[in-house]
Parts: C-alpha cells; structure tokens; sequence
C-alpha cells in the first residue's frame, strides 16, 4: 500500500453516546478544528459495537474504523466499554487473517470533557490511515 | 425485517416510505461552511425522499411547523433534521413529529453542526461530510419502527448526599414543599466547610449566624431525614426508583437515646490536640504522651477512690525507683492505659529482680506521677508551642465529642484514635457518666436500604494537600498555616477563642496572605479556584480588625467579580492592606538580613515594580487551591455520572444545565461542580431542588425505549448474554431454553445484542439493521434493498 499526501481516508467513527459524542459535541462547540475524514455513528455504548459491524465498515469501503468509549471506569453502563477493550484485539486477529493491518481499527477513550483530545485523536488516526492508504474492498467479509 | 414492521403511518398505508429531509442553516453557524442547497439537492436525490428543504432556523417555530405542515401534505412517514447535536434538540423534533401525529421515533437527526461546521474549515469538504452524515440518516430512518416511551412512577422521596450549604438548602426547599428528604451527611454534623467560617465575605457578617438557623430548621424539619456519619455504599435502578444503600459507621453513640446533654465531653479525659507530655523516670524520658489540661487525669484517679498523693517512704532518697509498682497499678488498672508494667523475674538475682517495661500506650495522665512514692517520675512539657496550628478544631476537643457546638444532630460521636477505651480496652467513663445509657463501645456498622426517586450530590470540595508543596513550608514552619486552619484560628469557638496567635502564643506583627497555592499555577490545577482572592481580603481585613500588624497580600490578580465584591477589595485597598502583584515562589527562615533574623521570608518577585522582593513576616497564610473531593471519581461511578478534567462533577450542560447531569434523576449542586462561593452554591442548591421538584410534580418519567428484545425463535439458549448484563435485566427461562429480558430493569446500553452469536437480541432504536443501513448510507452505498 502506498501512502499518497492527497489520499483522503474514509473513517467510521463509533461514538459512545454518554462519553465520546457528548466530547465531539464539546470540540464542535469549542471550534476545535480536525480532519473532516470521519463520519461519526453514535451508539448508547462502545460496548454496542459488534465486530461484525466494524468488517462491514471496512467492506463496503472504509479505510479505517474508529470506536471510541468511555475510559475504563467511566462507563455510564458500569462495563460496557471492558466489553470493547476484550473484543477489539480479537477483532484485530480476525482482520490479521484476513489481510488487513489491524492499525486500520482503533479502540480510544474520550471523555465528555475532552473535546480537544477527541480532535487530536481523530487528527491522529485520520494521518495514521493517510499513510496506510486505501483499504482493498473484500467483497466476502461480513 | 422485523424493525420495520408496523411503520404504516399516516396516509402511506402501502407501506412506502416517504422520509423528509430538513436542512437548518442555523443563522451562519450552519451555513457559512457547509453549502445548505447543495446538501439540499443531494438529500431530494436520495431514495424514498419525498421532499428536502432547507430553512434558517429549524428549531424556531415557524421550522417546525413547516415540518408539521409537510408530514401532512407530503404524506411523510420518516423525518429528517440535519441541524445540530442530537443532544441538544432531538426532543424539540420529536415533539414536534408527535404533535404532526407522526411517531416521534420515526425521526432521525444529524449532526452537521458541532460535528460538522464548526470543527471544519474548508466548505467544500464540509459540504461533502453533511452530505455523508445526511445520507446515513436518511438511510438510517427507513428501518425506524414506532416505538412507546416507558413512563416510570417517580417516588417523592429524594436523597440529599452532602450537608453543606447547598445540600442544606436544597433539602430545606423540598422539603418545605413537603416531599420526604434524607439528607446524607459524612461528619457528624450537617453545615460543612461554611460551619467551620468566622465571617463571610463580601458582607462581613457571622457564618455561624446565618448558617446555624438553617441547620436548626433542617434538624428539626418533619420532613428531613439526617443520616450524619453516614455513606452512600451504592445506588441502583434508575431515575424515579433508585435503591440506595446508606452506610452508618460506628458513632459508638446512639442516637435515638442521646438528649446531646453534652456530659460525656465535658468528663472525657481524652484530647485530640493536646500538648505533649514527657514522662521521665529518675530523669530518664520513657514516654510521650498527650495530656488534658484541668486535671482530668486527677478526676479519673479520684474517681477510682485514690484521694491523696502517697507520701514518700522514709530512708529513700527521692529520685531513685523502689518498684513498688504502683505507677504500673494506676497505669493499668486506674487508667487502663497499660503503658507501665512491673515485670518479675524470679531467676535473677536477689535486688535485680524487678523491672519496669514500657510501651507506647501512654496517653501523658500523670497518673504514674500522683503514684510514686518516691518522685522517681516526672513529667514534663515536650514541646514548648502554644498554639498548635494545624490541630485546632472548634467544640470540645475530646475523643467524644461534636464537631461543633451547634452541631446537628446534637449527637457525639467517638473518634476511636484518641479514645482511651479504643487504644486500651480502659476508661469507660463516658459510658458511665451518660444518663441516657446511650453509649456503646460495641456499635456496629449498619447498613440501611432507602428507595427514593432522585439523587442531588452536594459533596463539596477538598483543598489541595500542602504538605508536598515544600516551598511554602506548610508543615516545616510552625506559623506558615493553610486558608482553612486561619478561619478557625479566627472563629471565636476555635482554641484560641477568636486570637490571632503565633504558634508561640503572641500576636504576630506582620502576616503574608499568598494567594492562588495550587490554583492557576500548571503543576498542579489550573482552574481558579475563584473564592481565594475574596477570603484573602477577608483575612486581611480580620487580621488588621484583630491585631495592630502590617498585612502583605501576595496576588497574581485580584478576582473580585461578584455582586458586592469589588466595592469590598477598594475597601481593603483604604485599609492599609500592602498590595503585591507577584505569586510567592517560596517561604524560607534562612535570613539574609538582620530583619529577616527569626522571620519568614516571602520571596516573589514583584511584577509591578519589576523585582525580586523579600519580605520578612511573622505569620504566612496559604489560600489552597480547591480540589475535587477525595472519591469523587468513585461516587461518580455509583452513580452513573462523569467527572470533568480536575475531577469535578460534570453538569449535563455547562450553561443550559448547570445542575443535571448525564443521568437522569441525578442532580449537582455547589463545590463538587466546580469551586463556588456561597451566594452560588446557595443559588444551585435551589436551582437543583426546583428541578427536583418538577419532575416530582409530574409524577412520572418518560424512558426512551431504547431497550433490548430477543427474538425467541433465533434464541438458542446458549447464555452468552445473561453474564453481559450489568442490570441483571436477561435471565434464562429453563422451560423454554430462551433467554428473556426485563426490560424495566434494561437501560439499552446494548452490550448483550453485540454478544448475542445468533442474533437473536436487537436493541430498539438502534437494530443491527439500522446500524448497518446507516453505515451504508454514511459509506455512499446505499442499497436500494435496506431500505425496504
């Protein structure tokens, strides 16, 4: 895969309802500026993400996925996001088998106070999909 | 698909979908990066959109009633808003569809605002992710199904945690409108940090007069409930019907008997910060131990039927040890310290064969010292200081006592430290002298299960702990003490009775204030703490009231924005008061000038004059920065709340919704919010028992339906599910080898529908179905056949 400077990724970001898009609606309101590479999906729970919802992103043409949770402790569902954070290094050994590099999905946590860390975190991974460059479609997964 | 059942609304009785899509320019906050007619055209190109428009304002009224109008005209049976947060005006929308007689959960909102507009600059690309955003709404919406809102019976009662002033007030309000309140308090005694103020600020007048009368009225409230000394171990079920677990620790002193005569404190031999006394045995020390001033000990010796000091025996030089070993008897069976015991060792030789041995136990009595016959032991003063600054409190200090002594309730408790019976298994005078019989040494722990329908959290604040911050040198000098331990050096109930006193026990000359320890300052907050700069001028103020002494403010800015605020810092100004624009960097002794010889230097470097200043002092006062509570973080937890940055509460909206909070039925007030003076923890605490009131008022809440459904024809009965759930809603029906949901007990986070490997669990409102038609919509594929 080569890295292309104006290759723009598709993102899919899954946002935890209490903790993450609340933080979003924060750097929104802050003005805080990032990549408009994302498109966010609001879920009640990080804990809400299926797997299989994160392959069908990647199938049908995303470059990258970006599921953001509560930090550990903060659930508003006491667990949920210790649910995500078993699930998301196995996902990564499913894509692994499939061929694609597990960096495209990322598991975070952004709290409802952290507008500007939800910016730089999707700052971050938006660069980190831009160098990885566009994801092959596999049309069988999911 | 079963979601999209049942969505035959209105006039498309065909089953056709026909969504509408409603672009809101927002004035410029919307439109002037994101091309609203471009998203327009984009949306009327979308499958089964029926109509797409755009207007200025679409939360206005005339926005929604162009909505209305179109769900009658155009047949619609979806709606579409691309506006702002979800979060901010999804109810505004949903009213206004189910006012249109359109199930309001047939409507969809996007976000292209705060997630759109304002965090992107470049309005082609802007207009390209609205374009996104819009197109997985609207596919999205398609799969939405009619859903019910779940309305739960609200319980009257609420539960008060913190009985500071706020909590105070608010517990006083509710209560007034004659709703059950139970105030939970951790001391012993409601009234908080203000109880422990001598004068508040701007007005100068007494805390205790204005706070006790509330606290008596709560006290006596036929409608207040005090659980003081108590916890909240846990919280469970939700708004309308929470169960709590109240945790009451062991006040060793029952609260149903005790009349709050005050006996057991005034007979307790036992002080909390007394001076130290030094037991030596033939000039020899062997014990520390803390001494009560006012012949308690001899009360507790008297009282054990020894009158008289024994007279020396004749022939023994006086000095010198006989082991007798009476010191040890009132040691262990007067006092019942156990601190002296006369060992015998019957295998030395003759004349050796005594000893005395002792250990830790003393508690400084002087008992021993009324014993010996032959003077062998003295006792004497350990440390030389008067004032012990950083112990002082206000009320009796004794190991049973009240806080105050306008405490409510008027119930001691026992502070197991200090308490001779708990160190030793001795004493036991408080018990016998109570004529209610209402102490005991044997209290347990109780735990007690309330039902209430909302939570107000009015924990308060902590102030930063100094003893790190060695360059003040809190804790190494004796005079360098903290905002905290000034008011109650200042209160006219402290040790001093209301003296402004060294630790050496005279008045200083000059006193350093320094202001914002902590606050502001990156190493450690950098809030501020906003109440520093106003108690600074008031201490200021007291000092130069009390005492004839020069008074230095050290400031970064003086903050005075309040109502009355500014008028009392030009006051200050007049009062002589020094005025240093510079933070303190250090507070040292080491002296570099003959003035400087015995003082405490202030260094700061004086930003007005543009120097480094060093000013010798006799008393330095810190005004620490406030801090979120110790466990904070953790209540919060139990509650379902956040936490902000510094560790504060998080209020649901900063401006729009100071006092809820992510939670519904949990409400915030005063300091655990963010730093506050009175007048505004008073404000929120009312605020807060308005909002009470209101959702008491209605009787009834409405749960979005966002709940889990399984499907009992896909449900294996494998189990997956039922340890995924935090509330405990899934349970397994043996018979039928399904898993069933409870759904009052279900609060939708949708962790089990994730698990679930068959399939079988969907969360309403955000199916498989709708997720995945959304990702399509957002990946610009969508499908012609998700949107059946």
């Amino acid at each position: 895969m080569s890295a292309s400077a104006d290759f723009e990724p598709t993102i899919i970001g899954f946002l935890c309802r209490w903790c993450s898009y609340t933080g979003a609606d924060l750097a929104g309101t802050s003005r805080v500026k990032y990549p408009p590479n994302m498109i966010p999906l609001k879920v009640m729970c990080s804990g809400r993400v299926d797997p299989s919802l994160v392959l069908k992103a990647l199938a049908d043409g995303a470059d990258g996925v970006l599921i953001l949770g509560c930090h550990p402790g903060d659930c508003h569902y006491h667990e949920g996001n210790h649910k995500t954070m078993r699930r998301v290094p196995m996902l990564k050994s499913v894509l692994q088998q499939y061929g694609i590099d597990p960096a495209r999905v990322r598991l975070e946590w952004v709290s409802a106070s952290e507008g500007d860390r939800f910016a730089e975190v999707v700052h971050d991974f938006t660069e980190e999909i831009r160098a990885l460059g566009p994801q092959k479609r596999v049309e069988s997964v999911a | 698909m079963d979601t999209s059942k049942g969505n035959g609304h209105g006039a498309s009785s065909n089953g056709e979908i026909r969504v509408g899509v409603y672009v809101c320019h927002c004035g410029t906050n919307i439109a002037a990066t994101v091309d609203v007619a471009e998203v327009v055209r984009f949306a009327e190109g979308l499958p089964n959109v029926a109509v797409a428009k755009d207007y200025q304002f679409m939360c206005s009224e005339p926005g929604q009633e162009l909505i209305q109008q179109d769900i009658t005209e155009h047949k619609l049976n979806r709606v579409v808003v691309a506006a702002c947060s979800p979060l901010m005006h999804e109810p505004t929308f949903r009213r206004a569809c189910a006012e249109a007689g359109l199930n309001p959960f047939l409507f969809q909102m996007a976000n292209i605002r705060e997630q759109c507009s304002w965090v992107t600059t470049d309005k082609p690309r802007a207009t390209e992710k609205a374009k996104h955003i819009v197109r997985a709404a609207v596919s999205r919406v398609a799969l939405h199904a009619e859903l019910q809102v779940r309305e739960v019976p609200v319980n009257e009662r609420v539960l008060i945690i913190g009985g500071g002033i706020a909590g105070i007030e608010a517990a006083l309000q509710i209560a007034d409108a004659g709703k059950p309140v139970i105030l939970v308090e951790r001391e012993p005694s409601i009234g908080g940090r203000m109880a422990t103020f001598d004068k508040t600020f701007p007005t100068l007048d007494c805390a205790a007069c204005i706070l006790t009368p509330k606290m008596v009225s709560a006290g006596q409230h036929r409608n207040i409930d005090i659980r003081s000394y108590a916890e909240v171990a846990s919280v469970s079920g939700h708004v309308g019907q929470f169960q709590v677990s109240i945790r009451r620790n062991r006040r060793y002193v029952d609260d149903k008997k005790c009349n709050g005569c005050g006996l057991c404190y005034q007979e307790c031999p036992a002080i909390v910060s007394p001076k130290s006394r030094k037991v030596s045995i033939e000039g020899q020390p062997y014990f520390v131990g803390s001494y009560a001033e006012g012949g308690e000990a001899r009360k507790v010796t008297i009282r054990q039927g020894d009158r008289e000091r024994r007279k020396p025996i004749k022939d023994t030089p006086t000095g010198d040890c006989i082991f007798c070993g009476k010191c040890a008897t009132a040691c262990s069976e007067v006092v019942g310290a156990h601190a002296i015991v006369l060992r015998r060792d019957e295998s030395a030789e003759a004349g050796k064969q005594r000893s005395l041995e002792f250990n830790g136990n003393c508690i400084g009595c002087g008992a021993c010292v009324r014993e010996c016959p032959t003077g062998a032991l003295t006792v004497t003063d350990a440390q030389d200081r008067q004032v012990l600054h950083h112990e002082m409190m206000l009320g009796p200090n004794k190991a049973i006592r009240v806080p105050t002594l306008q405490a409510v309730p008027n119930v001691p408790f026992i502070d197991e430290e200090t308490c001779i019976h708990f160190r030793n298994g001795g004493c036991g005078h408080c018990a016998e002298v109570c004529p209610q019989e209402a102490i005991s040494y044997d209290m347990e722990e109780a735990i007690e299960e309330v039902e209430v329908g909302s939570i107000l959290v009015a924990t308060g604040f902590d102030t930063i702990d100094l003893a790190p911050m060695v360059q003040y040198g809190w804790g190494r000098y004796d005079n360098v003490i903290s905002g905290l331990e000034f008011e109650i050096l200042c209160h006219a109930s402290g040790s001093t009775g209301g003296k402004i006193l060294k630790a050496d026990g005279t008045p200083p000359k000059s006193v350093a204030i320094l202001h914002c320890i902590g606050s502001r300052d990156e190493h450690y907050h950098e809030h501020c703490s906003r109440v520093c700069c106003m108690y600074s001028l008031k201490f200021a103020h007291l000092v130069r009231e009390k005492v004839e002494c020069d008074v230095y403010e050290f400031y970064i800015d003086i903050r005075a924005g309040g109502k009355g605020y500014e008028e009392f810092y030009k006051r200050l100004m007049r009062e002589d008061v020094t005025f240093i624009r510079g933070k303190a960097a250090e507070v040292t002794n080491w002296p570099m000038s003959p003035e400087e010889e015995g003082k405490l230097v202030v260094k700061a470097e004086d930003t007005l004059l543009g120097q480094i200043r060093r000013v010798p002092v006799d008393m330095v006062i810190l005004s620490p920065a406030l801090q979120a509570r110790e466990g904070a973080q953790t209540l919060a937890q139990t509650l379902g709340i956040g936490c902000g940055g510094e560790g504060f509460f998080l209020e649901r909206h900063p401006k729009l919704a100071p006092v809820q909070t992510a939670a519904d039925g949990v409400y915030v007030a005063g300091a655990c919010q963010s730093p506050k003076d009175i007048p505004d923890s008073v404000a929120q605490g009312a605020a807060a028992a308005a909002n009470i009131l209101s959702l008491i008022d209605k009787g009834t809440f409405s749960i979005e339906p966002v709940v889990a459904v399984i499907d009992e024809t896909l449900c294996g009965g494998c189990r997956t599910c039922i340890n995924m759930c935090p509330y405990s809603a899934l349970s397994a029906d043996e018979e039928r080898n399904v898993a069933v949901c409870e759904s009052a007990l279900c609060k939708g986070c949708g962790t089990c529908v994730a698990t679930c490997p068959a399939g079988a669990i969907q969360q309403q409102g955000y199916t498989d179905a709708q997720i995945r038609a959304e990702l399509e919509g957002a990946l610009g594929r969508l499908a012609a056949s998700s949107a059946e």
